[in-house]
C-alpha cells in the first residue's frame, strides 16, 4: 500500500486548489440557470441530471440513513402497548420518562455503571493509544533507522489482520496469565492501533515540516523535546482525529469485551444492552426499556459526531484542514 | 517524504527506538503473542486418558485440529455463507457509496453539508445498536417496514432462513455506506475542476462527465475502500450474534467467527477454537494481500 493510493492522506496542496474550485463551483450552484447555454440544453436533454432528480435521489438515500435512527427516538417514547399498537412514526402516550425510570431501575442501576465503563475504556484507548500511535507514526516519518521498511511492513500487516481474528487468541493468552475478567483484558488490546500509526505517519509528513525540526535542532533541542513542543502540537488535528476514531472503535467494540469479561460490573454498554436484548425477545414488555437504553447509549456518540464534525471529516478528508 | 533532515539520520536508530518501543510493545502483547500462542495451541488437543478416568492430558496432534475444522460441515457452511455475504454486500455497499458520492458531487446538488451529515449518521450508531434497531424493524407487529409491505400486499419475513442473510447485509450496508460516501466525495472534490470544465465545453453532459472523467479518477480511493471492506466483512460477528437472539435462522455457528466463539465457550474446545482463529486470520491476510496486489496493478495500468 503506497501513500498515493490512500484517499485519507492529507494533501494540503490539493486542498488549496479545492478551496478555489469549490468557490468556482458555487458560481454554478448560485442559480438554477446554468451559466453556459450549451449546458442548459444538455441537462434538459439528459433528464436524469436535472436538479430535481439528483436532489430527490439524495433525499431518498438520506431517508434510508435517517429513518431507522428516527424510529429509535419515536419508539423510546412509547410503552409496550403503544410500541406494538401504534404506527411507528407517530406519538403514543408519552412514556419516555417512565422508560428512563425502567432503565435506571433495571438490575440495580447497572446501566450507568456500563456507560461509565464504556467512557473509561474508550477514553483510555483514545488518549493513550492515540499518543502511542502518533509517536510511532512520527518516528517512521522523521527518523531514518535500519530495518525501517520491515518494521513498517509489520504495522501494515497489523492493519490487514481483522480485529476479531485476534480476539479469541487474546482471550486464550489472557487466560494463561489469569487476567480475563479484569479491566486489563480490555485496556491493553485497545492501545494497539496499527492503522493509527499509518495515519500518523501521513499526518506527520504533511503537518510537520522538516525545516522546523532542523531549526529546533540548531537551537539545541533534543528529538524528544522537539516532538513534545513542536511535532505533537503541529500534529494536533491529526492526533484528535486518530483519538476520535479510536474512541468510536472502542465504544463500538463488542466481541472483545464479550469474550473477556464475565463480571456484569465490568461490562461496557454495548455488551450490557445485548444481554438485555436477550431478555426482551421472550418478554416483549422489556422492549421499551431496551430501546430507551439503546437511545441513551447512542446520544453521546451522536452529539460527539455532530459537534466534532470538523475532526472526523478531517480524518477522512484531511486535505481541507489548515 | 523524500527529503530528510540531516539531524535525524545521525542518531536516528536510538531515538527512533524510543518513539517506537511503546507501539511495538503493545503490538507484541496484543497481536503477535496471542497469534503465536494460538498457533502452538492449535497443534495440541485434550485427550481422554485410558478408559476415561484420570482426567485429560494434552497431546501433540499435528494438523488434526485443522483437519477437523475443515471437516466440520458447520464451519464450511459458515465459510460459504460468509462468501455469499461478501458477494452481496461489497457490490451493494460500494455501488451505493459511489452513486451517492457522484450525486452529491453533481453541480445541481443542494445542501451538500446537510446531506453529508445525515448520510454519516448511521456510522455514529454502534454495531450492536444498529443490529438491535434493525432487528425491531424486521419484526412483524413493531416494524413500519413490514406493515408498509403488507399494505402493498407483500408478505415478507425478513428473519426467515432465506431472507436473514440479505437482511444482515442490509444492516452492514446501512452502517458503512455513508462513511465511504464521505471518503469518495472528498476524492471527487479534489478532481481538478478545469478538467470537468473542459469536458463541459466539449459538450459532455453531467452523466458522461461523472462516468468517464470522475469515476476513473476516484479509482485509487475506491481500491482502498474495497480493501478495508474486505477486511471488515471477515470480522462479521456483532450483527449475526444480535440477530441470532431474535430468530432461530441464525445458528450459533452461522459464520466462522461465531463458530470459533462457539468452539471456545460452548463446546469448550480451546484447541479447535485456536485453529479456527488462525484459519480466519490467514484467510484475512491472504485476501487483503490479493486485493492490494490487484488494486496496485489496476492503478498502474
Amino acid at each position: 500500500m503506497s501513500t498515493e493510493t490512500v484517499s485519507v492522506a492529507p494533501r494540503p496542496r490539493s486542498g488549496a486548489t479545492r478551496a478555489n474550485s469549490s468557490r468556482q463551483n458555487k458560481n454554478h450552484d448560485g442559480g438554477t440557470r446554468p451559466l453556459r447555454p450549451g449546458r442548459n440544453r444538455l441537462s434538459r436533454e439528459g433528464g436524469f441530471a436535472s436538479a430535481f432528480t439528483v436532489n430527490a435521489l439524495l433525499v431518498l438515500g438520506c431517508a434510508y440513513m435517517v429513518l431507522p435512527v428516527l424510529w429509535l427516538f419515536f419508539a423510546a417514547t412509547k410503552d409496550t402497548a403503544d410500541l406494538y399498537g401504534t404506527p411507528a412514526y407517530s406519538l403514543g402516550r408519552f412514556a419516555f420518562l417512565g422508560n428512563i425510570g425502567a432503565v435506571i431501575g433495571q438490575d440495580g442501576g447497572i446501566f450507568f455503571r456500563w456507560m461509565a465503563n464504556s467512557v473509561l475504556y474508550a477514553a483510555f484507548g483514545a488518549v493513550l493509544g492515540g499518543l502511542i500511535s502518533v509517536m510511532a507514526g512520527y518516528a517512521f516519518d522523521k527518523f531514518t533507522f535500519r530495518g525501517k521498511k520491515t518494521w513498517f511492513g509489520l504495522v501494515l500487516l497489523g492493519v490487514l489482520i481483522p480485529n476479531t481474528a485476534t480476539v479469541l487468541p487474546m482471550y486464550l493468552l489472557a487466560s494463561v496469565f489469569g487476567i480475563t475478567n479484569t479491566v486489563w483484558a480490555v485496556l491493553i488490546p485497545v492501545l494497539c492501533n496499527p492503522f493509527g500509526v499509518y495515519l500518523a505517519r501521513v499526518y506527520s509528513s504533511s503537518y510537520v515540516p522538516d525545516e522546523t525540526l532542523e531549526a529546533a535542532r540548531v537551537d539545541g533541542a533534543g528529538p524528544i523535546r522537539s516532538f513534545f513542543s513542536l511535532g505533537l502540537p503541529m500534529m494536533m488535528p491529526g492526533f484528535i482525529t486518530i483519538a476520535l476514531f479510536q474512541f468510536v472503535g472502542v465504544w463500538n467494540n463488542f466481541m472483545l469485551p464479550l469474550v473477556m469479561l464475565q463480571d456484569q460490573q465490568l461490562l461496557p454498554v454495548s455488551v450490557g444492552i445485548s444481554i438485555w436484548q436477550g431478555y426482551s425477545v421472550p418478554q416483549p414488555e422489556f422492549s421499551p426499556m431496551v430501546i430507551t437504553a439503546s437511545l441513551l447509549s447512542v446520544i453521546p456518540l451522536l452529539l460527539a459526531f455532530i459537534l466534532l464534525q470538523r475532526f472526523w471529516k478531517s480524518g477522512l478528508t484531511a486535505g481541507s484542514v489548515k | 517524504m523524500a527529503r530528510k533532515t540531516r539531524s535525524t539520520s545521525g542518531t536516528g536508530g536510538r531515538t527512533a527506538a524510543l518513539f517506537l518501543v511503546p507501539f511495538f510493545g503493545v503490538f507484541a502483547v496484543a497481536m503477535v503473542a496471542p497469534v503465536v500462542y494460538s498457533l502452538v495451541l492449535s497443534f495440541y488437543a485434550q485427550q481422554k486418558s485410558g478408559l476415561g478416568f484420570g482426567g485429560t492430558k494434552t497431546a501433540f496432534v499435528g494438523l488434526d485440529n485443522y483437519v477437523q475444522v475443515f471437516q466440520s460441515e458447520t464451519f464450511t457452511g459458515g465459510l460459504g455463507r460468509l462468501a455469499l455475504y461478501c458477494l452481496i454486500y461489497i457490490p451493494c455497499m460500494v455501488g451505493g457509496a459511489v452513486a451517492f458520492a457522484l450525486l452529491l458531487d453533481a453541480t445541481v446538488a443542494r445542501a451538500r453539508k446537510l446531506f453529508q451529515l445525515l448520510v454519516f449518521l448511521p456510522h455514529a450508531v454502534p454495531g450492536v445498536i444498529a443490529a438491535l434497531i434493525w432487528a425491531y424493524l424486521y419484526t412483524p407487529g413493531v416494524s413500519p417496514l413490514v406493515q408498509a409491505l403488507q399494505g402493498g400486499g407483500i408478505q415478507l419475513n425478513f428473519l426467515d432462513a432465506h431472507l436473514v442473510l440479505p437482511s444482515i447485509v442490509n444492516i452492514a450496508v446501512w452502517e458503512w455506506t455513508g462513511y465511504n460516501v464521505i471518503i469518495l466525495f472528498t476524492a471527487l472534490q479534489s478532481v481538478p475542476r478545469e478538467i470537468l470544465e473542459a469536458a463541459r465545453v466539449d459538450g459532455a453532459g453531467e452523466i458522461r462527465a461523472a462516468l468517464s472523467i470522475k469515476f476513473p479518477l476516484i479509482l485509487p480511493a475506491l481500491s482502498v475502500i474495497i480493501l478495508f471492506t474486505v477486511i471488515g466483512t471477515l470480522q462479521l460477528f456483532t450483527e449475526p450474534s444480535i440477530i441470532s437472539k431474535a430468530t432461530a435462522s441464525v445458528t450459533s455457528t452461522w459464520v466462522p467467527n461465531l463458530w470459533a466463539y462457539d468452539a471456545a465457550f460452548n463446546r469448550h474446545n480451546l484447541n479447535q477454537a485456536a485453529a479456527a482463529s488462525i484459519i480466519i486470520a490467514l484467510l484475512a491476510a491472504g485476501l487483503s494481500l490479493a486485493v492490494t496486489r490487484f488494486s496496485s496493478r489496476m492503478n498502474k495500468a
